[in-house]
């Protein structure tokens, strides 16, 4: 089996929307943490300026799926089912950096936590949680 | 109001990179588009756009919707967003989102919205919203993103 590392990292660079977000990963041992950094393109609002909400809840799905595939090893792309975003505090021009959970991966669905933070961990921008329709590479018995 | 909405899309740069648009905007919500676009693909495999493109179109959608329900300007920020992806957007498709502001409270608004490529009864995502209102609690806009002195 090839290194899980590798195949999340392929993963993101097949996926336009991951090019066009411009969102990387980073090991340290088996955890992972998802890197957005800052660009103009992401920005919602630029009186603030603030990274876009939508951008913070996309970046956080993502960090779902990958650590999904990381962790679960997925014969396809998990579908979303639901997501539920809670705004913290705005998405600074910072880097936004995103861990993510799995409390509990069945024979079907997958719940999934992620929290997003920018200059403090102790300090969350924002966080998700969600379920995902997952399809494992083994049948398990 | 129309105006103001033109600013919220062009003055977006996330907004501009994904070519929203405002399709129709009245009393009664907000309507939204965002055209297909390859580079918003979020499975290769299948070509589908990414569930973070819905998200984002449905975020916007709603906040429009909110400034639609007030009867004046007031800065807004999203507290929380929920989404319900019932099924994957169609392939080539441009997607639209019309989001309705239903109920406006002093501090809060909330707002329900559902994104669909052709028919609004066979949707591809339903969204529900609470907007904080007056997001800069009165010490002016962008206050909440300054450094806070007894921060440690």
């Amino acid at each position: 089996m090839s290194d899980p590392t590798e195949t999340v990292e392929a993963m993101l660079a097949r996926i336009p929307y991951a090019q066009f977000l411009g969102m990387t990963i980073e090991m340290a041992g088996d955890e992972m943490t998802a890197i957005l950094p800052f660009g103009q393109h992401i920005v919602g609002n630029p009186v603030l300026p603030a990274i876009h909400g939508g951008v913070l809840g996309a970046f956080m799905e993502m960090t779902a799926l990958a650590q999904l595939l990381l962790t679960e090893g997925q014969a396809r792309q998990p579908r979303v089912i639901d997501v539920s975003i809670e705004y913290l505090r705005s998405g600074r021009p910072l880097t936004t950096y995103a861990r993510a959970e799995i409390k509990k991966v069945g024979r079907r669905i997958a719940n999934v936590h992620v929290e997003a933070w920018q200059d403090r961990r102790a300090a969350p921008i924002a966080a998700l949680r969600g379920h995902f329709l997952v399809t494992p590479t083994e049948p398990k018995s | 109001m129309r105006n103001f909405v033109q600013n919220m899309n062009q003055g977006s740069p996330q907004a501009v990179a994904l070519k929203l648009e405002t399709v129709s905007l009245d009393k009664t919500g907000a309507v939204l588009k965002v055209p297909y676009d390859e580079k918003l693909i979020g499975d290769p495999e299948t070509g589908v756009i990414a569930g973070g493109v819905v998200t984002t179109l449905l975020d916007h959608a709603c906040g429009q919707a909110v400034h639609t329900g007030l009867t004046e300007f007031k800065t807004i920020a999203t507290l929380d967003l929920r989404i319900d992806y019932m099924r994957p957007a169609k392939v080539g498709k441009d997607i639209y989102a019309k989001a309705h502001c239903y109920k406006v409270t002093r501090s809060v608004a909330f707002v329900r919205a559902i994104a669909y490529d052709d028919d609004p009864e066979d949707p591809v995502a339903a969204a529900q919203a609470a907007f904080m209102l007056d997001s800069s609690g009165g010490r002016g806009f962008g206050a909440n993103l300054k450094a806070r002195k007894d921060r440690k």
